[in-house]
């Protein structure tokens, strides 16, 4: 059997976070009631026209310096052609050959290998609206459009055909997004549509270098969306040449519950876009001095940060990677051990039992409601002692639940932990009496039974007990 | 004389000095439509309600001693596709027929602070697409000096309205010479200013990089006074220049001494009507007596304008008009099938056919593999006739030549041949690809007819324009001729 490579790029759109729309001074608020953010110029109307934010520049260019782009010196807006009810003048406004930075590129490492994948374009185009059914598209009676989303400003991303599996296509759009989202210019958010992504997929029997017919693959809505559909669609492109089938060019959607790409339209089918330079819009000369005073604004991206926590709290890669897969977070890490300095410690906690939970509630750093002043204090008290590890997690949940400082929580729950060496005898010494077998197991040589008594000391004390000192005890009582 | 056949300056000595008010002014030009809109017909919607509040308006103001714009009172047309908020705006299309847009257009807004009373909205070709307002969807106007004949067009509403006497002013938009050969077929002022002087804001797009709004009127005091009004940089226009606007009537000083004036050989050449040819031989005679200095020039690429043109033209037009879908307002086909075939009826059905014929012609050009053999090869071209211009204008500071090959054309003439129809704008098209200002002023008569000479200047040169053009008005009375 032959082998086949995949070679994959992906097309990502991202929003723009500006208070006002591309060409006009409509609000871009997520969410409003339909219809909400429109004027005569987004709705289309007869003899309106468009004028450029410049604020949306400013972001293209941000994203473009951040992905190490050549920012153009000058650019301009054309054309897209086609008909669809969202889109009220029935062309799009967008960049053809003169996109606003071009030839970048972003650094991955997938299973301890770096990679570098090429960016070959950055363009800024509008957004469309969005048709509302009753139903499905097929059984209603007729669709409903909201314009509210008509004139967001977009970045479109492509990269070069670089990456070569699904596991790369996913850790390329995860780079992508912290980077973006590190420049502040997009909160690249799947879910609410403001971070989109399409595939080009090919496959080609290893060692040729000729590219194989590619398809592309859209309506991917999340990163596991995106690494299944990708899976599939290189196995059936194989599976096609491997029973001596043809793949052919087309568009395809992915099918989230059926689990497999689903042919949307055939190249044949596909359309002309007749693209043409908008005569409305005068071409963007950029002034280099702003391009080098945006570039002097540029916040500190993912690969620099992930270098300094490590250089400057001795933390190993792997953290500092997972801790600076958005700014968010590595922000609040930051925040925390600049209030309590111990690195390492903060960092598992942060990796850890916080992700665990924000995991479990489907939350944000953003959104969760211990401050890292909190947190701080709250491993502070761990390593002095005044809690155990077991406490510190309750304390932890109950403080991720209400919001409550870690010393109210633990007040409130008593769950101060017992350190008094008296206090510990005492329970140490009922334990050994009510445990006889496992005495004798630890005396004839099974020292893993300890660990069963420790467990009924800490029990009895509902964990509040210092877990060092049970341990020091028990061994002293029992060595005797 | 009749107050409808005064002029703006005119009338404006005459509300200032309280010989009139402007409410009798603006009754008086609703009677003389009254008398003769049903053989003109140069409205589709008349406003003389709202109208005769705004002149009401003007005169209590002024009574209250108010110091009033020159153009106070003054009643004003405007070509059906600027956009007037309230008022229906069709485009001369069956598409829009029903169309009232929520806002003014900027030149609208400019005209309401000079506080000119709008009378009503005027007929054109459908989208401006044509020559002789025969592609109106609704019907044909008339030229006051022949009623069987075209009064031209797109702007062909405007031009008639204001020889008739149904207006003192009018607004028209020029993309290939829709203000300036209506002006010249019925021996009115029309004036095509340069790409970027007016702001394009609320005019509904035909081709955008050609599109110009410009004036109408009787003289050409009238027309500088009103492209004091209408130009100047506006922020909701990309494409609109930052740059100082001058007092045009400064200009008019009636001393063109010295002034350099080329004649292109191309203008006076084959397809000119040889009685036009000698109307044009006088002014140039009079340019002569009047001390000015009158040579052949040449622009080598002048016939390649009109090719140029309609591909550049219909291209942008092909994409300007795909949002007249019948989704949002205007007309919708009644008896779709599904969301595509909503879309073919409602254009089928709402679109006339010149029209059509352009949006296909455009959607052609830039269409996947004939993009550059085409629309680029047109731009290229577009380049060539700019630096024809750029040349002539290092050695003169004005040209001249006809604004049409021929006078005003018989209804139904050149209906069935669009080709003999494009012909008719064959010596202003360039014009509007070089982006450079123009003007048509009434230069004599062949058989009973108005004869348009043009004047032509460099980017922003209005103001040289103006001054030629008035001191040949001051020479002459071609302009102080009325239609019977």
């Amino acid at each position: 059997m032959a082998q086949y490579e995949a070679v994959i790029g992906l097309e990502v759109h991202v929003e723009l976070k500006t208070d006002t729309k591309i060409f006009c001074h409509s609000s871009t608020e997520f969410g409003a009631d339909p219809n909400h953010h429109v004027c005569p110029v987004c709705l289309g109307l007869p003899g309106v026209l468009p004028v450029v934010n410049k604020k949306v520049v400013e972001y293209a260019i941000k994203a473009g310096l951040a992905l190490n782009c050549r920012i153009a010196a000058f650019s301009k807006f054309d054309r897209k052609n086609y008909y669809y009810p969202d889109l009220p003048k029935n062309y799009q406004i967008s960049q053809y050959d003169l996109p606003i930075a071009e030839h970048g590129c972003l650094e991955i490492n997938v299973h301890g290998v770096d990679k570098r994948i090429g960016i070959t374009r950055l363009h800024m185009e509008e957004d469309a609206g969005k048709l509302v059914h009753h139903g499905t598209i097929s059984s209603t009676p007729f669709s409903l459009v909201d314009y509210n989303r008509t004139g967001v400003p977009l970045i479109e991303i492509v990269s070069e055909p670089d990456m070569r599996s699904a596991d790369e296509a996913v850790a390329y759009l995860e780079k992508l997004k912290a980077i973006i989202q590190y420049t502040g210019v997009s909160d690249c958010k799947m879910q609410e549509g403001s971070l989109r992504c399409d595939a080009n997929i090919s496959v080609r029997p290893a060692g040729q270098a000729e590219l194989g017919t590619k398809a592309e693959i859209k309506n991917m809505n999340s990163f596991k969306a995106l690494h299944k559909a990708v899976s599939y669609e290189i196995q059936r492109q194989i599976k096609l040449l491997e029973s001596g089938g043809k793949v052919v060019q087309e568009t395809r959607t992915w099918d989230e519950a059926r689990g497999e790409t689903l042919s949307m339209r055939s190249k044949e089918e596909a359309h002309d876009y007749r693209y043409l330079p908008d005569p409305d819009l005068a071409p963007l000369v950029i002034d280099r001095a702003w391009v080098e005073a945006i570039k002097a604004g540029l916040p500190e991206l993912p690969d620099a940060r992930r270098q300094r926590l490590v250089t400057a709290y001795g933390l190993p890669e792997y953290d500092a990677m997972v801790l600076t897969s958005s700014r968010e977070l590595a922000d609040y890490y930051e925040e925390c051990v600049q209030i309590y300095n111990n690195p390492k410690l903060v960092s598992n906690w942060v990796m850890g039992e916080l992700a665990r939970m924000m995991n479990a509630g489907g939350q944000d750093i953003q959104e969760v409601r211990i401050s890292p002043a909190q947190l701080a204090k709250l491993l502070q008290l761990l390593a002095e002692g005044t809690i155990s590890g077991r406490i510190a997690r309750t304390v932890l949940e109950e403080m991720f639940n209400t919001g409550k400082d870690a010393g109210k929580v633990i007040e409130e729950q008593g769950l101060v932990q017992i350190s008094d060496t008296g206090l510990i005898e005492k329970v140490v010494d009922e334990v050994i009496a009510t445990n006889p077998k496992s005495v004798e197991d630890y005396r004839s040589g099974k020292e893993k039974a300890i660990g069963f008594l420790v467990g009924q000391v800490m029990k009895s004390t509902k964990g509040k007990a210092n877990p060092g000192l049970v341990n020091e005890l028990l061994k002293e009582k029992l060595n005797k | 004389m009749q107050l409808h056949h005064l002029t703006a300056h005119q009338l404006h000595d005459m509300l200032v000095s309280k010989q009139i008010s402007a409410e009798e002014l603006t009754r008086a030009v609703f009677e003389r439509i009254e008398q003769v809109e049903d053989k003109i017909r140069a409205y589709i919607t008349l406003t003389k309600e709202q109208a005769l509040e705004l002149a009401r308006q003007v005169d209590r103001a002024r009574l209250a001693g108010e110091v009033l714009p020159t153009l106070a009172g003054i009643p004003l047309a405007v070509k059906d596709n600027m956009c007037t908020k309230g008022v229906r705006t069709t485009c001369a299309s069956k598409i829009l027929y029903n169309y009232t847009p929520p806002y003014d257009a900027t030149v609208i807004e400019h005209l309401n602070q000079a506080r000119t009373v709008m009378v009503g909205k005027t007929n054109m070709d459908e989208f401006a697409m044509g020559s002789s307002c025969e592609n109106s969807a609704f019907f044909t106007t008339c030229n006051p000096w022949d009623n069987a004949r075209v009064p031209g067009g797109s702007s062909g509403g405007s031009a008639a309205a204001v020889a008739a006497g149904e207006t003192i002013l009018a607004l028209g938009s020029d993309t290939g010479g829709s203000i300036r050969q209506p002006a010249s077929f019925c021996g009115v002022v029309g004036m095509k200013p340069t790409y970027g002087a007016v702001s394009r804001y609320g005019l509904v797009a035909y081709a955008s990089s050609l599109d110009q709004i410009g004036p109408l009127a009787r003289d050409v005091t009238d027309c500088a006074m009103m492209l004091n009004v209408i130009c100047g940089h506006d922020p909701l226009d990309s494409t609109s220049a930052p740059y100082a606007v001058p007092d045009y009537t400064a200009f008019l000083t009636g001393d063109i001494k010295g002034v350099k004036i080329g004649v292109p050989r191309e203008y006076l050449g084959e397809g000119i009507d040889p009685a036009v040819r000698e109307v044009i031989q006088k002014a140039i005679e009079t340019y002569t007596g009047l001390g000015a200095v009158v040579e052949e020039t040449t622009l080598p690429h002048t016939e390649y304008a009109l090719p140029a043109y309609y591909i550049i033209a219909p291209a942008e037009a092909s994409s300007n008009l795909a949002r007249y879908d019948g989704v949002r307002y205007g007309y919708r086909a009644a008896e779709a099938e599904d969301m595509v075939d909503m879309f073919m009826q409602t254009r089928s059905e709402g679109f006339g056919s010149e029209v059509k014929r352009r949006i296909m012609l455009g959607t052609y050009a830039l269409s996947a593999g004939y993009y550059d053999a085409y629309y680029n090869q047109a731009l290229k071209v577009r380049t060539l006739i700019k630096a024809d211009f750029d040349r002539a204008f290092k050695q003169f500071d004005l040209l001249l030549g006809p604004t049409a090959p021929v006078t005003a054309f018989k209804r139904g003439e050149k209906v069935d041949d669009p080709l003999q129809m494009y012909m008719v704008d064959i010596c202003t098209l360039a014009i509007n690809l070089a982006g450079i200002p123009a003007i048509s002023i009434p230069a004599g008569m062949v058989d009973k007819l108005p004869v348009g000479l043009q004047l032509i200047g460099r980017p922003f040169g209005e103001g040289d324009i103006l001054r030629a053009a008035y001191a040949f008005e001051q020479h002459t009375d071609h302009h102080r001729m009325l239609p019977e």
